[in-house]
């Protein structure tokens, strides 16, 4: 064995699950992943540690998998995370543990984000019980949304014996687990499901239906209801557009529509009511993950699809797995080009991209080389649907309903950011409604930051 | 669950039912939605509210059996439930937010078209116990689908009934009527709020802004989450867009655009559906407007 390659893992072939909203990448065995945990070096001080948000002992879950005691291993990780198999699917390990992973100097680093995920599903498929009984302290806490941000602190909280209730707006629990990954990254009702059922299992219980802001405000959660905290783990929901012409033309979606309508509603799937209509061709305007959601989404529900963004490949803000499954799959990326218009017909349905060629000037803010118009270099792409996915801002619905609760200039909630606490007394917030679009990780460190803070407070 | 405690048939195809939502009836105000969604393989179904209870925590709406969901939804009974019932969505009628002196002396008459008599009712209650009568012209199709009027009355100043056919009240179309009383009657107006088919909103904005009076509407775009999640509802409102789920569902029908927003109805309609649609479109007895159906 080359201890600096990865044990290679099995995926559907690309071609088959272009076709299908089934799982692409299929998982380690148990040999495959004791194989793979044999790798790790087992570091005295282990930087992969440092790099997670949720400060997993990753080394010492990597060594009972390498010994193949696999419920030591998930016990291990439950002590940080309740979500092993969801962040073993959807966290960015490569810029996270792996990225630090010593290994990773010379070869590949160990493959923590499928030993995660192996571990998490095995102890789903062996019924593992995780639940612990703590004595209840008798302290009600409410959580909005139950997102990942919401879930980590309810989950926390919970195990420290509060009574925790999460409000969540949709019918569904899960937050962007539910509505905004697609099922072939993570599957709902087997690996989200299954996951948020664990951390009901500590006591945590979630209210469907109920939007903060609207069918009840935060002064009436604590002033009549009686909770002693509450967290804002609202996320960002909010879609963003260009601004440009032809941007109400039929035709013309937000990603968080398509991908609602599909791993929400289920639109894609026979004997749901929800409807989903896409063209022929599609072009999906942006570069992040959501983007390659959107157009992934897009192609398996039939149409040929163009990534369209305005930088270069090296720019692309999606994980590097995601752009090599979109490419795998036949998804088309036209970089360096930018929308200036939507072009539509006289009934008012889209026909096409009007768009301008970019080249990469000097470095932005972000670090970025910025993009530069190109003079004279208009041109049309032919399309039936255009998706917008330019990024999210968070819901104004909490903030603009919420007297003394301060947001910024991108009305994400001000925090401290130690303890998570906003500008008004009793209650926090974290995630996405704190930091704008992130990851599920850093939603649930901020969850659990906070679940420490508001223990911290209430225990006088 | 959500329990339906009450049901009946208003009009052919149109029916009232009362459900269980005690959160909902505590926090419901004039001029917002539900959104139901009936079973686990249920679309989210967009409906506004047309009188709120928070003593006996129910809410009730009224909706036409015409679409594929509405015709299943017209089959629950009562003692049966909804697996989802979520709101009060939207923003409350922007009256509901001056003060008592703002109130008192402004004139406001409501054009209701066919099931627009629904959210008109709770707007027309809130004023009355407010102390201000407005005046209401319900319009519909025909005598048989007018709805609401005994409730209406009870709670209004002047309702003037209108059917295309004449077969009740004034024969032709609410904007008419509506010229008439002001150009031939002298009645004054500070504020129309219509709220029907959408193409009754937009002649009645059209009438109304020759006239100079301020004209509210009220917009029932597609829609998923209901939150402002998806964009689905975005409507162009003085050259901006804004989402009629948060920002709405009432915005000022002189900046509306109305033909984007008819275009936009149509999205997931396919060919199919458009002769359903159509359909239903002549028998929903909304507008009054023969221009409406040409």
């Amino acid at each position: 064995m080359d201890r600096m390659k990865r044990t290679p893992i099995n995926e559907q072939a690309p071609k088959v699950r272009a076709t299908n909203f089934e799982e692409v990448c299929l998982g380690y065995t148990e040999e495959e992943a004791r194989i793979e945990a044999g790798r790790c070096l087992n570091c005295k001080n282990p930087m992969c540690v440092t790099q997670c948000p949720v400060s997993i002992s990753i080394p010492e879950f990597i060594q009972k998998v390498k010994t193949g005691d696999f419920e030591d291993a998930v016990k291990i990780i439950s002590k940080a995370s309740s979500l092993p198999s969801v962040c073993g699917r959807v966290c960015p390990q490569e810029s996270q543990c792996e990225g630090k992973c010593v290994l990773g100097i010379k070869g590949e680093a160990v493959a923590i984000g499928k030993l995660e995920r192996f571990v998490g599903d095995w102890s789903r498929n062996n019924k593992v019980d995780l639940s612990e009984t703590t004595t209840k302290n008798n302290k009600k806490v409410a959580v909005i949304g139950s997102g990942p941000a919401g879930l980590a602190c309810a989950g926390d909280l919970a195990k420290l014996g509060y009574e925790v209730v999460i409000f969540e707006a949709l019918h569904e629990p899960g937050g962007v687990l539910v509505y905004g990954i697609p099922e072939f990254r993570l599957p709902k009702d087997t690996v989200v499901k299954y996951e948020i059922e664990n951390i009901k299992k500590l006591g945590v219980k979630i209210e469907t239906d109920v939007i903060v802001g609207r069918t009840i405000t935060i002064d009436e959660l604590i002033e009549e209801e009686g909770f002693e905290a509450i967290f804002i783990g609202s996320g960002a929901g909010l879609p963003k557009f260009m601004g440009i012409p032809g941007e109400n033309l039929n035709g013309v979606f937000s990603a968080n529509e398509i991908l609602t309508r599909t791993n929400l509603m289920k639109a894609y799937k026979d004997g749901y009511s929800t409807p989903v209509k896409l063209g022929k061709r599609v072009a999906v305007v942006g570069g992040g993950n959501v983007a390659m959601d959107a157009a992934r989404t897009a192609l398996r529900l039939g149409s040929e699809v163009h990534i369209v963004y305005r930088r270069s490949e090296a720019e692309l803000p999606a994980r590097l797995e995601e752009v090599h499954h979109a490419k795998q799959e036949g998804i088309i990326f036209d970089l360096l080009v930018n929308p200036v218009e939507v072009l539509g017909d006289e009934k008012g349905w889209v026909t096409g991209l009007k768009c301008v060629k970019m080249e990469l000037g000097e470095p932005d803010i972000s670090g970025r080389r910025s993009p530069v118009v190109v003079v004279n270099s208009e041109f049309v792409l032919e399309m039936d649907t255009v998706i917008m996915s330019l990024g999210t801002s968070p819901n104004p619905l909490i903030s603009s309903t919420t007297l003394g609760l301060e947001i910024n200039k991108r009305k994400c909630i001000i925090v401290e950011e130690e303890t998570g606490l906003t500008s008004k007394g009793k209650v926090y917030a974290g995630g996405d409604a704190v930091t704008g679009a992130a990851t599920v990780i850093l939603a649930m460190g901020a969850g659990k930051k906070a679940a420490k803070a508001i223990d911290e407070a209430l225990t006088v | 669950m959500f329990k339906i405690t009450g049901k009946k048939l208003i009009a052919p195809d149109t029916y009232w039912m009362d459900i269980e939502a005690k959160r909902v009836s505590k926090s419901a105000k004039p001029g917002q939605f539900v959104i139901i969604r009936m079973d686990e393989k249920g679309e989210r179904i967009p409906l506004t509210i047309c009188d709120y209870d928070a003593l006996k925590g129910t809410v009730s709406i009224v909706f036409q059996a015409i679409g594929t969901s509405t015709k299943k939804m017209a089959q629950f009974e009562v003692g049966d439930s909804f697996l989802d019932f979520v709101g009060p969505l939207g923003t409350a009628s922007e009256f509901t937010l001056e003060s008592q002196s703002e109130l008192k002396d402004k004139k406001v008459m409501f054009i209701a078209g066919g099931v627009g008599a629904a959210p008109v009712y709770p707007q027309v209650k809130w004023l009355n116990e407010k102390g201000i009568k407005a005046d209401v012209i319900i319009g519909s199709r025909n005598k048989e689908l007018l709805i609401l009027e005994e409730e209406i009355k009870a709670v209004a100043g002047n309702v003037y009934p209108a059917t295309d056919d004449g077969s009740y009240g004034y024969k032709g179309l609410v904007t008419d009527l509506l010229k008439r009383l002001v150009q031939e009657e002298g009645k004054k107006y500070d504020v129309v709020v219509a709220i029907g088919p959408m193409i009754m909103m937009k002649f009645v904005t059209i009438l109304t802004k020759q006239l100079g009076i301020k004209t509210i509407v009220s917009m029932n775009p597609i829609m998923v989450d209901g939150t402002g999640m998806c964009g689905a509802c975005r409507v162009s409102v003085g050259g901006k867009i804004k989402f009629a789920c948060v920002d709405g569902p009432e915005f000022d029908g002189h900046l509306v655009d109305f033909n984007e927003a008819m275009r936009r109805a149509t999205i997931y309609k396919t060919e199919e559906a458009k002769i359903e649609f159509r359909k239903s479109e002549e028998h929903d007895g909304g507008c009054a407007c023969a221009e409406g159906r040409k």
